[in-house]
């Protein structure tokens, strides 16, 4: 098949994916905006914050819209939002996407160390498993993604930085240095924290590729290419992992949402001020529009990713017509 | 005359070969056997307790394991760990199944629903559930205890909420198999009302996919339960929960490392086990396949 086919499938698929996101992001964006139905009481009185005078809570109700008809609420909260506007933070005192925009960079940064992690630990030991799948090698790989999976964040995370930051003393325990400062500095403080955050996905994405590389290596044309004297490692690396990296595709595209919320807890462990602190602090003051944000940004970046992992499988999988 | 016995033997009843692969693997007795633990200490925490975990004793502050009667020590506050242990415990068993009974109350009935009826039914409900599914878990359930307010019921139900459309998508899709299957058309065919149809044929047989998903959402929602009570967002302090022991005993982990890794032990421990009975389940039900 040319590769003009196979650019104009991808696109029409594209075209379908992205037709398919409008009523998705309807009903994301009218269930964020219920989020204020779930306010106990007066949400005025809750989003101005405990000891606010009755100015200040009649200020939040008309700047919220708050004395309009819900349907008005929902169709200024809607404009709004397409207009990239996600309202004022009442903690912080700034528009929310001017926050999320500010710490941006940190979050990216822990994630894309996580997600580094996840695939260096993750598909090597995938790949071990699967060459000896059924011996005592592929039972540690098993035992240790099995462990991986039922650690959380925290406790890997206080784990990590009491030992190694604050006993040891090999790697800094808190905080985060911009790149700006020097690459060493900025990478040395974000592996601690983006390991405690990669595991989970590390574990995932190895018992994933161990299950399915298992499954190819199992195929006829594996033992055709073995067969005529093509070498294990060529054979594994070539014809094997190509075919088994759907599965981990996925996970890759699944676990971006989860290392984003998992930011939150890694980020309060090792004081680093980036989107997860930032929603964490949104949510201990009740602040619903910093909230709102967040949720809004998290959908858009969770709904990305499932549309990159989309586009990766047709290009490892030409012939499959994609759902 | 001695023919039938003999193949009474060689067909064995469903139930019987669920136990036989089950119960093969010793993981699989093993992660029961720690659940089970953990079920008679949630239980029991008032009984087996040795102390009251609230109480604090300035003359027993950071004892180690096995001093005074503490027998895994005391933390910074003279509070008794195991005693603390216990009735976290109590915090996570009522959280896993607290969010799982919401997850499905929420996911199952729409799902049986949807599968049944198709139509707009299904449209609609696959569009909703869709949609929940594209909020990262854990910031779903953070967002829904931001606007709540931090405590342990409103940390449930949120949990419960990132259970729903996962529920729902496993209860739709086996019910969707099973409607195709030709008893259902044979009993519809003669007229059973659709909710009898749903008790009596759809609902068992989609029971062996749900009961894997609510194994793996009970390790979910414990990790889920103590990360919440790490941030401070699920029990409040005093009580005790494997999360809130962990946030308050890393302070002190230098003098005493015991409230730290008594509960580490704990959650990873039982995450582990609800994993490994997950995966042993979805290995032992359905139809005879071979292992990967």
């Amino acid at each position: 098949m040319n590769a003009g086919v196979v650019a104009s499938r991808t696109l029409s698929m594209l075209g379908r994916r992205l037709l398919a996101l409008v009523p998705l992001l309807v009903i994301v964006s009218l269930a964020t905006f219920s989020l204020i139905f779930l306010i106990p009481g007066d949400p005025a009185h809750r989003i101005a914050g405990e000891g606010a005078t009755e100015a200040q809570v009649d200020a939040v109700r008309s700047d919220l819209g708050l004395d309009q008809p819900y349907y008005e609420q929902f169709l200024s909260f809607l404009g709004n939002l397409l207009q990239g506007d996600l309202g004022t933070s009442y903690t912080f005192r700034t528009p929310v996407w001017e926050m999320i925009s500010a710490r941006m960079p940190i979050t990216v940064s822990l994630t894309l160390v996580a997600m580094v992690f996840a695939l260096l630990i993750g598909i090597p030991a995938g790949v071990f498993a699967a060459r000896r799948a059924g011996r005592w090698q592929d039972r540690v790989v098993t035992v240790g993604s099995t462990l991986g999976l039922a650690t959380p964040n925290f406790v890997l995370g206080l784990l990590l930085t009491l030992v190694i930051g604050v006993k040891l003393q090999w790697l800094p325990a808190t905080g985060y240095v911009e790149m700006a400062e020097g690459f060493w500095p900025w990478l040395s403080h974000l592996l601690l924290p983006g390991f405690a955050l990669g595991v989970i996905a590390a574990a995932e994405i190895a018992r994933q590729l161990r299950a399915s590389l298992a499954d190819v290596l199992r195929q006829d044309y594996v033992r055709t290419a073995v067969a005529k004297g093509m070498l294990p490692n060529a054979v594994v690396w070539k014809h094997g992992l190509k075919n088994a990296l759907m599965p981990v595709v996925t996970v890759v595209g699944i676990q971006t949402g989860y290392l984003l919320g998992g930011t939150a807890v890694v980020e309060t462990i090792f004081g680093i001020q980036g989107l997860g602190d930032f929603a964490v602090r949104a949510v201990l003051a009740g602040d619903l529009p910093a909230i709102q944000g967040m949720v809004v940004f998290a959908v858009i970046i969770t709904v990305a990713a499932s549309l990159v992992v989309d586009l990766t499988y047709g290009y490892l999988n030409p012939r499959g017509e994609s759902q | 005359m001695s023919v039938l016995p003999t193949q009474a033997v060689v067909v064995e009843s469903p139930r019987r070969r669920f136990l036989r692969r089950f119960a093969g693997p010793w993981a699989n007795r093993l992660a029961l056997a720690v659940l089970a633990v953990w079920l008679i200490a949630a239980v029991g925490a008032p009984w087996l307790a040795p102390f009251d975990p609230l109480a604090q004793d300035i003359e027993a502050r950071r004892l180690a394991p096995f001093t005074d009667g503490h027998l895994l020590g005391t933390d910074a506050l003279g509070r008794d760990t195991l005693s603390r242990l216990l009735y976290g415990a109590r915090v996570a068993g009522l959280a896993a199944i607290t969010s799982v009974g919401v997850g499905l109350l929420g996911g199952v009935i729409p799902a049986l629903l949807a599968g049944l009826l198709r139509g707009w039914w299904d449209a609609v409900f696959s569009r909703i559930a869709d949609a929940l599914l594209s909020f990262p878990p854990l910031l779903l359930a953070l967002a829904i205890v931001g606007v709540m307010g931090p405590n342990l019921t409103n940390a449930m139900l949120a949990i419960g909420v990132v259970f729903v459309p996962r529920f729902y998508r496993v209860v739709r899709a086996a019910t969707l198999a099973v409607r195709e299957e030709t008893f259902i058309e044979a009993s519809r065919s003669i007229g059973t009302p659709t909710h009898w149809v749903l008790r009596r044929h759809v609902l068992p047989n989609v029971l062996s996919p749900l009961a894997v998903q609510i194994s793996l959402a009970l390790g979910f929602a414990i990790l889920a339960e103590s990360s919440l009570s790490f941030l401070g967002l699920g029990v409040q302090p005093p009580d005790p929960s494997w999360g809130s022991m962990l946030s308050e005993g890393r302070a002190a982990w230098f003098y005493t490392p015991w409230p730290v890794i008594v509960p580490t032990v704990a959650v990873v421990l039982t995450v582990l086990a609800c994993n490994v009975l997950g995966d042993g389940l979805s290995d032992s039900v359905g139809r005879e396949k071979g292992r990967a």
